[in-house]
């Protein structure tokens, strides 16, 4: 047991707290010098930061169980766009149909590649299956293009494109969907993990294996479950977002990578911490897209991996993270 | 025994019916493949990766022509073959290919690649080893300065900037615009053409913002543009940027006119923007709508065929990349009817292409313009519900 961990908790507040104050602040000030236009880099940027909360959760889930960064939580969410698109807009099917078919092989692409590789990699060490997960991104990629060519996809908005006014700001109903699947899939995800046996074991398995299978917790099947429900969120995030991203094969990539750094930023392994670092992001990109000079808000790109970059080395168990040794 | 013979003679039958259709087809040429030596020219294409969308009709058009040059005799009596190449959109894998087609396959000369980046890494070894090489790249660098052994058959980027800025002054009557831009080379490169060009035609740029390949929300760019006292957007990139641009100006209703590049002068950008794409206008060849050719020229002739001929064989509407595709293998085999497979004679007999009707245009080469085609060989067009129309 860590005999610290009254301070590390008081620290974790104090960041908390901290980069809460720094959002509210950064937000404040835009809508305060820019008036609407402020805010609708604002809106503009929780849109993004929801995107990437969504990506960023899968990569906790399979890291709070298993350890293991999955670098194919990107294509998950293409695949789940793509797929939309053969069974609504070609093959004609109801989007809620579609929607829990697409979410359906997601899932099951996810849990085959579990017990194919990752199940038999037990034992090896991490860095070997994180690299394994690297080969499946590009193998789902490849497939993507060639099952749906190279061109980007169009996917009709959930419910038309009339705008909504907001404070002189304005919002496509498409990004009230990605706002209120973010917020349910965050609750849900953490109720799972701290209020169901299963989410428990789940953890326990992950903190320290051993002792998790002497008290009859399955690490195999903790893992199986946790690739499945990563996946299945991925397809489902890929899906609420398609009408806004247009899928394509390569849109997993970038999606991936920025997935990845909400992740860090907020903790890896924690879904709540995926959310906030997703938001901070987003809304970050937007208002340093919309403050930089002229010419420059092509390259905020480059902001998240800076963040990311800082993050790793400041502060690796990120904003919400708990340090290493005290996890449970 | 027996049984053996009997399996066999359906066989003979079919060969020789063959041998007697293919004896009547070239009977009714006027020419004939006489030698068996074939004329080789060799493709590299980008058939897979990103740039796929070009490579693939590029390689259809050029079987067509392949099909239809030896059917009609070839050239002056020898069969003509196109060895095709994929770089999978590699410059690294369009250099090994090339190298490949001169030194093995010894072709007489070489077109590609479909992308600037795969052309450019080309481009060294062609002049090194002195062969033609005719791309179907749209960068202003390819040819400018002029390079001996490269030339291009689709209007350059610079041709389609001054059509646009043609357009917004005599058309849109417009002098302040806002430019919002991809910030890959293609957007970077046609932002700076148009702010470099812009004031010379009476043209202000307000404002300048460029927006990532893959980003998915460029509301805040455009309400930024829309503080400036712009009165038309240009928008400068590629799939799918451009279509979420104009669903992000109709969600913050945003109405000055939206001005695109030729990068979406295709169906996929209808596909994508839907009804928020209705009006966006673009710079674009002719061939998108052959009505803008001219009825009784030898270039409507050819476009209206071609689009017939390429229906037939593949069941799909050629676009303007077949018709690049088209346009480099005619160039270089009208060249060889003089010059045959000498490649120093081929290049200048390339060179001396003048009034040749292709599918993109009339090209015209000399030794200080390599690019074949000019801005009148381009129109603007206009998305029309889900349709195109020229814009006179």
């Amino acid at each position: 047991m860590n005999l610290n961990l009254k301070e590390n908790t008081t620290e974790r507040n104090r960041v908390l707290w901290g980069t809460v104050a720094f959002v509210a602040l950064l937000i404040a000030l835009t809508v305060s010098i820019k008036g609407s236009t402020g805010l609708q880099w604002i809106l503009s940027g929780l849109t993004v930061g929801s995107i990437y909360s969504l990506v960023a959760i899968g990569f906790s889930i399979i890291y709070a169980s298993t350890r293991v960064i999955n670098f194919a939580q990107g294509e998950f969410s293409m695949l789940g766009g793509l797929l939309l698109y053969s069974l609504c807009t070609k093959a004609g099917l109801p989007v809620p149909v579609g929607f829990l078919l697409a979410v359906i092989i997601v899932t099951l692409i996810g849990a085959g590649f579990e017990r194919t590789a990752i199940h038999h990699l037990r034992g090896q060490s991490v860095i070997t299956m994180i690299i394994v997960t690297i080969g499946f991104s590009i193998f789902l990629r490849a497939i993507a293009l060639w099952s749906w060519g190279s061109n980007p996809l169009p996917i009709a908005s959930f419910s038309g494109d009339k705008s909504v006014r907001f404070l002189g700001a304005s919002l496509v109903p498409q990004n009230l969907w990605v706002f209120g699947f973010t917020a349910v899939m965050v609750i849900l995800v953490f109720l799972f993990f701290n209020r169901t046996l299963v989410g428990k074991g789940m953890r326990a398995a992950a903190a320290n294996p051993d002792a998790a299978s002497m008290v009859g917790v399955s690490t195999s099947m903790s893992s199986l479950i946790a690739w499945a429900l990563a996946a299945a969120i991925g397809a489902a995030a890929g899906i609420i977002i398609a009408p806004i991203t247009m899928p394509s094969y390569g849109i997993g990539t970038m999606l991936g990578l920025k997935g990845f750094t909400a992740a860090v930023l907020g903790g890896l392994g924690n879904a709540p911490g995926a959310v906030v670092g997703g938001l901070v992001l987003g809304v970050l990109e937007k208002v340093a897209g919309g403050a930089l000079p002229q010419g420059y808000s092509g390259y905020t790109d480059a902001l998240a991996f800076l963040i990311l970059i800082l993050v790793l080395l400041l502060r690796p168990q990120g904003l919400l993270g708990k340090p290493e040794g005290i996890k449970v | 025994m027996l049984k053996t013979r009997m399996r066999a003679k359906p066989v003979v039958v079919v060969l020789a019916l063959l041998l007697v259709l293919s004896l009547a087809v070239y009977g009714c040429g006027k020419k004939k493949i006489t030698s068996e030596e074939p004329y080789k020219i060799g493709a590299v294409l980008s058939l897979s990766g990103p740039n796929a969308p070009l490579g693939q009709p590029e390689e259809r058009s050029l079987k067509l022509l392949q099909k239809q040059i030896n059917a009609e005799g070839g050239i002056n009596g020898h069969r003509v073959t196109f060895i095709i190449e994929d770089d999978m959109s590699d410059p690294a894998k369009a250099s090994t290919a090339i190298a490949k087609l001169i030194t093995q396959d010894n072709v007489a000369a070489v077109i590609g690649s479909s992308g600037t980046g795969t052309t450019l890494a080309m481009a060294p070894i062609a002049e090194r080893e002195k062969v033609a090489q005719v791309c179907c790249a749209a960068g202003t660098k390819i040819t400018q300065p002029v390079n001996k052994w490269i030339f291009r058959t689709p209007p350059t980027d610079s041709m389609a900037i001054e059509k646009v800025l043609q357009y917004l002054k005599s058309n849109l009557k417009v002098s302040k615009i806002a430019i919002l831009h991809d910030a890959n080379a293609f957007g970077v490169g046609g932002a700076d053409e148009l702010t470099a060009k812009a004031p010379g035609k009476g043209v202000e740029i307000v404002t300048r913002e460029s927006y990532g390949s893959t980003d998915v929300d460029m509301t805040t760019q455009l309400t930024k543009i829309k503080d400036t006292p712009a009165q038309a957007l240009v928008v400068w990139g590629t799939n799918p940027g451009p279509a979420i641009i104009t669903k992000n100006m109709q969600q913050l209703g945003i109405k000055i006119p939206f001005v695109g590049s030729h990068g979406i002068a295709n169906k996929k950008f209808i596909e994508l923007a839907g009804p928020a794409g209705n009006g966006v206008v673009f710079p674009a060849g002719r061939m998108l709508i052959p009505s803008s050719i001219p009825a009784d020229s030898e270039w409507r002739k050819s476009v209206d065929e071609f689009i017939k001929d390429y229906k037939a064989a593949y069941n799909a509407d050629p676009d303007t990349f077949a018709g690049h595709g088209w346009d480099a293998g005619l160039i270089i085999t009208d060249a060889m009817k003089t010059a045959n497979t000498d490649r120093v004679q081929l290049r200048s007999q390339i060179e001396k292409t003048k009034d040749l009707a292709g599918i993109g245009g009339v090209f015209t080469y000399s030794p200080t313009n390599h690019d074949g085609l000019d801005v009148n060989d381009l129109i603007m067009v206009k998305v029309d519900n889900g349709a195109w129309t020229e814009v006179k």
